[in-house]
């Protein structure tokens, strides 16, 4: 079987265990109960409870939706506007495709975690830190994507061959430069989506994400980390789910690191 | 190699600026008043407005941010609002273990990624090979601090073997390091796989083939320095990510690095030592970058001339 039907197979599983999430959780994931703190995986916990008494399975369930909602946003955001500037770069040239490179430059050398803890500085600690991060990560490389792209195909002979037969820039953007960049897109969606994942987790687990109660897979593990000793379980669950996750995206974008690079290099 | 170095060192520069630009805008503009940031619910309106005064609010934007960039570069970093030390001293003490361990797992990783890469492109079809590539496909996807707390709990809770971070002696460094480098060892080898399978099939190792040189010497001799130009340009590309890294992966293990400092300094609402912090590591960031497209322009000419 090829990698992205595997791919396909465990986001597949990942999305129907959140929309189940929506619809029914062994217990309230929320609810606390102090006689049963920690108690290991059985039949009435299937992955155990945490310090609270919660039970860890109820909270996974919802614990992805966050994630998965926060990383499609951001990630949509950051390759609209990406796309856009992108297209303006490939075809305006001149000063505004250096202003725009320098720029996305300048972006690229904040990895988003940083991006993410200034964000945390000077506003709130919570869900917008992460999305916007995410989003001005994303930007870049959706920009860088699609200006050279842009630059590749408008060489090609049948573009030029439109051109000669008078078709404007926005005809050529509509019909040639969009259909050719679709797939290239999408592979860096998924990927970014992977990506958005991890960060979104990371950022929880460092406190400056999704702030409690809510559950998030990530701060999940922030908060089993004090009582690993006690109940592995807890730190073992969400980290599996975060990392079936992101393998899941990467897989569906194949060989996504090479292409990325790839776009990267040619620079 | 002239034009190529004037080119790259141009363009670093140029970044740099535009860096001190982006930082400036988030800390000192995006928040709207830094003042009361740093007052937070306390303070009288006497105080508000002579430490608005002090810190030079009043002034145009383009002066404060001449005036930020500039005392920056002489090293006035200023002192943090909550320790009221120098931001400079808190800097310079945490730097040195973040660097370490950046360096320690690089080091680490290319050490596994080289000849794993290399066994992956010289069997591809063995089951040795097919088993490692899905392992390193796993290794992209693993949450790096999942990983720590994962070692943590096997060889310091359940082993007893290495302590679970605290301390700085060098073997509390080990766990870190592992952690850092188990993704990026995924990623370099297969690196390393594509970039030694892509240079076996250059003409010129057929024609060495040809003339009768041996397999060894083709392998490593003819064909690794070609075919590790891939793996060593991510090992730069990767330095940005790492020192992303060592921020989470110091707080699993306690270390006291930037990352600690750093998210002191988030949590505290500590501007100075959070826009220090931030312009270190993006400056590293830029440098490495450059030392490395520098190096690659060493190690292959024909990069020079792109």
């Amino acid at each position: 079987m090829d990698t992205r039907r595997w791919g396909m197979i465990l986001i597949g599983l990942i999305v129907a265990l959140t929309i189940l999430g929506y619809i029914y959780t062994p217990y309230d994931p929320n609810e606390v109960r102090v006689m049963e703190r920690f108690e290991s995986p059985g039949r009435d916990h299937l992955l155990g409870t945490d310090h609270f008494g919660r039970d860890v399975l109820s909270r996974i369930l919802v614990g992805g939706r966050i994630s998965l909602l926060i990383g499609i946003a951001a990630v949509a955001l950051g390759s609209a506007v990406g796309t856009l500037l992108g297209l303006l770069a490939g075809f305006r040239g001149g000063l505004w495709e250096e202003f725009l490179m320098r720029t996305s430059t300048a972006l690229q050398a904040f990895p988003s975690i940083l991006l993410a803890l200034l964000f945390a500085t000077i506003w709130e600690p919570g869900v917008q830190v992460v999305l916007w991060s995410i989003t001005f990560g994303n930007i870049p490389y959706f920009l860088r994507l699609t200006r050279n792209q842009v630059l590749s195909i408008r060489k090609r002979p049948y573009v030029e061959a439109a051109r000669a037969l008078g078709a404007r820039d926005r005809g050529i953007m509509l019909r040639h430069i969009i259909p050719n960049l679709k797939d290239a897109l999408l592979i860096q969606f998924t990927v970014s989506l992977a990506g958005a994942i991890l960060v979104e987790a990371s950022l929880s687990y460092l406190g400056v994400g999704i702030q409690p109660p809510a559950a998030s897979w990530g701060r999940m593990l922030r908060e089993a980390q004090g009582y690993a000793s006690l109940a592995p379980w807890g730190v073992l669950a969400p980290g599996l789910f975060i990392a079936v996750t992101v393998l899941g995206f990467n897989l569906l974008g194949d060989t996504w690191i090479f292409r990325r690079e790839d776009v990267l290099k040619r620079e | 190699m002239k034009r190529y170095l004037l080119q790259k060192t141009g363009g670093f520069l140029i970044t740099l600026v535009l860096v001190s630009i982006l930082t400036f805008f988030i800390v000192q503009v995006l928040p709207g008043d830094p003042a009361l940031l740093m007052l937070g619910t306390e303070g009288t309106p006497e105080v508000y407005a002579r430490l608005r005064n002090e810190m030079g609010l009043e002034r145009p934007l383009l002066e404060r941010y001449l005036r930020w960039l500039l005392s920056f570069l002489q090293g006035q970093w200023g002192n943090s609002w909550r320790y009221s030390m120098p931001v400079r001293g808190l800097v310079a003490r945490a730097f040195p273990l973040s660097l370490s361990l950046a360096f320690l797992a690089v080091g680490v990783a290319l050490l596994v990624a080289t000849p794993a890469g290399m066994f992956m492109a010289a069997k591809p079809r063995s089951f040795a090979a097919r088993f490692m590539s899905v392992t390193t496909l796993v290794g992209l996807g693993l949450p790096q601090f999942w990983v720590g707390l994962l070692l943590i709990q096997v060889f310091a809770v359940s082993l007893g073997l290495l302590p679970a971070g605290g301390g700085s002696s060098p073997v509390s460094l080990l766990l870190p390091t592992l952690t850092l480098a188990i993704p990026r060892a995924a990623i370099l080898s297969r690196f390393m796989r594509v970039g030694m399978a892509d240079a076996l099939k250059q003409d010129y190792i057929r024609t060495a083939k040809a003339k009768g040189v041996a397999e060894g010497t083709l392998f490593f001799k003819h064909a690794l320095r070609n075919g590790s130009l891939a793996a060593f340009t991510v090992a730069g590309l990767q330095f940005a990510q790492l020192l992303a890294g060592t921020i989470v992966v110091e707080q699993v293990f306690g270390l006291p690095g930037v990352g600690q400092l750093l998210l002191n300094g988030v949590f505290q609402r500590d501007l100075p030592v959070v826009q220090a912090v931030v312009m270190v590591i993006v400056f590293l960031i830029l440098l490495f970058d450059l030392a490395f497209d520098l190096g690659l322009g060493v190690l292959d000419p024909r990069i020079r001339y792109e």
